[in-house]
């Protein structure tokens, strides 16, 4: 059931915030046995706020799954790492908490992520790992694997995620939900633990555009605590977004459409391309010639952030103290070799050596510049249109361990996300078929829709166009 | 530029992360697959007609007026070990 329908009931008397989220927790009983999109969930506090929920609220007693990184007070957020877990509850509520709140919502249940935020298959989680509901020997797809895994399996109505190069959009696509990401400094990232400042965002995981939407009203806006955030109106999102595709045209990039992506993948795409071409837009090939160079760009840039970001986890203020340290730097080292996993360590080291000395220009200052150019493709290509649609992923989800011990493999699927973060442009997956794969019969496939800077009106409007029926 | 002889061991010293020989090995082996993957960037050739250096981001700033920040209590409650209202960690200076 969306988020809509829910509130609808809500209205109609048909059911309460209290009643909903009761029979949320006994579906996380069951179904998440397999699952395991949830880290953890706190009922009695969620249903000390559903209680009190006022209903007419635009997110009146809706229950909102998070992330586990996302600072909720009085909650653990273990940000899916032995570093944070059973050592850390939160001291405060992020922005995004408190936006929700006053918006009337109730947050509830901790998702599973990649520790950190590093990984693309919520298998770097050091906590459990999250099954794609959809086919349970299948990859969740990641970051945000339990927010996307939690709605595609009915135990979330919609959930926060957040994005560094994919990381809503990509588990949203292989689960067959709506994950959106906003434009950079849209929504506030104070509370969000970071992982590379100048990528991430926040956004919100629903099972339809109309409940992205809702959500994304709710959160945007400018935060003085957090300087990277656009002081910038918000718009009505849902003014605009029934307005249909006619007499806008939606650029095709040939570089997003190479030879390596699955045919089934292809094939839903095009697909959904000619039911927009059909329902009125003009389909135009456009070109992003940089676009070879994001993996490379992306995969130094939020590194080195990351190894800055992470420099906190010492074993001083908070998370795990390693017990057998000899001194002050013996803590450091102990505490960090006991609580980070191997893919945050890997992202640590490469981090280090592209910002060390000899290294930097050649590496870190290119990279920065490269980007530069890789946003200048975006603003040249948003002259000639008013969005633009590719893939998600070249393929559906795969299977779990198929990429244990070669991380530049699943690195290198993240080629069709990572644009937008690099550029801050908004951007959303949304189902649009599903495929055979590699034994699966049906895995879901996402279209990606990609708008200009603050365009997340033309985005939602071109997304519920795109839009089929949920999955679910 | 060669990265056959990224030294791990050392970079993860630099990160205050003490790495097994297991891992030493491991990662080297994927780390230079990275590094060979990203070294492209150094071999683009960048166009001269872009000021690519600009800063776009100036620094945000705000009136020097104190705002409140986290309670001590609060801030206490995650320490790992804490005295006298403080958090306590092994010695950072050595005995003369």
């Amino acid at each position: 059931m969306t988020l809509t329908a829910l509130r609808q009931q809500f209205l109609n008397g048909e059911t309460t915030p209290a009643k909903a989220l009761e029979d949320l927790a006994e579906k996380i009983k069951t179904r998440d046995e397999t699952t395991k999109a949830f880290i953890s969930y706190d009922l009695e506090r969620s249903l000390e706020i559903a209680t009190k929920a006022d209903i007419s609220k635009p997110l009146g007693g809706l229950p909102i799954a998070i992330k586990d990184n996302i600072n909720t007070f009085g909650q653990p957020c273990t940000c899916g790492s032995k570093f944070l877990e059973n050592s850390y509850v939160s001291p405060y509520d992020a922005t995004v908490i408190t936006k929700l709140l006053d918006a009337g919502a109730i947050p509830f249940g901790r998702t599973n992520m990649d520790e950190f935020a590093m990984g693309s298959a919520t298998e770097n989680s050091a906590i459990q790992l999250t099954r794609n509901p959809r086919d349970p020997e299948r990859i969740a797809g990641g970051s945000s694997g339990g927010s996307a895994a939690a709605v595609a399996d009915g135990t979330a109505f919609a959930a926060l995620g957040s994005d560094t190069g994919g990381s809503i959009r990509q588990p949203a696509s292989h689960c067959g939900v709506v994950g959106l990401k906003p434009t950079y400094g849209r929504v506030s990232r104070y509370g969000l633990v970071a992982f590379a400042s100048s990528l991430d965002q926040i956004g919100p995981l629903t099972l339809s555009v109309d409940d992205s939407a809702l959500i994304l009203q709710a959160i945007a806006g400018h935060d003085p605590r957090d300087t990277t955030s656009l002081d910038s109106p918000v718009p009505d999102y849902s003014a605009t977004i029934n307005n249909g595709v006619d007499g806008l045209t939606l650029g095709i990039p040939e570089e997003y459409f190479s030879e390596g992506i699955h045919s089934g993948v292809r094939e839903n795409v095009e697909k959904c391309i000619q039911r927009l071409e059909s329902q009125g837009a003009t389909i135009l090939p456009i070109s992003l010639p940089y676009t070879a160079h994001v993996v490379a760009t992306y995969y130094v840039i939020a590194p080195a952030e990351a190894s800055s970001n992470l420099s906190r986890f010492d074993g001083i203020r908070y998370g795990n103290r390693s017990k057998d340290a000899s001194d002050i730097i013996d803590v450091y080292h102990q505490s960090r070799e006991a609580g980070f996993g191997p893919e945050v360590k890997r992202r640590i080291i490469l981090g280090t050596y592209v910002l060390s000395s000899g290294y930097y220009d050649a590496f870190y200052t290119r990279a920065q510049r490269v980007r530069k150019l890789i946003t200048r493709d975006f603003i040249q290509a948003f002259k000639k249109v008013d969005a633009i649609i590719s893939p998600v992923t070249p393929t559906p989800a795969r299977r779990i361990g198929a990429c244990a011990g070669d991380p530049l493999q699943d690195y290198l699927s993240d080629i069709f996300t990572i644009g937008a973060n690099l550029a801050g442009i908004p951007a959303i997956s949304v189902p649009c078929g599903t495929t055979a794969f590699d034994g699966s019969p049906a895995l879901p496939v996402g279209v990606q829709i990609l708008a200009p800077h603050l365009g997340e009106q033309m985005l939602l409007r071109v997304a519920k166009a795109a839009e089929q029926q949920p999955l679910r | 530029m060669s990265h056959d002889h990224i030294d791990v061991s050392y970079v993860a010293k630099l990160a205050r992360l003490d790495l097994t020989e297991e891992e030493v090995k491991t990662f080297q082996s994927q780390l230079e697959a990275i590094l060979g993957h990203v070294e492209s960037l150094t071999a683009l050739e960048l166009p001269d007609d872009l000021n690519l250096d600009a800063n776009d981001h100036l620094a945000m700033m705000r009136d020097d007026n104190p705002l409140p920040s986290l309670p001590s209590e609060l801030v206490l409650q995650n320490a790992p070990d804490q005295a006298q209202n403080q958090i306590r960690v092994p010695k950072v200076v050595a005995d003369a």
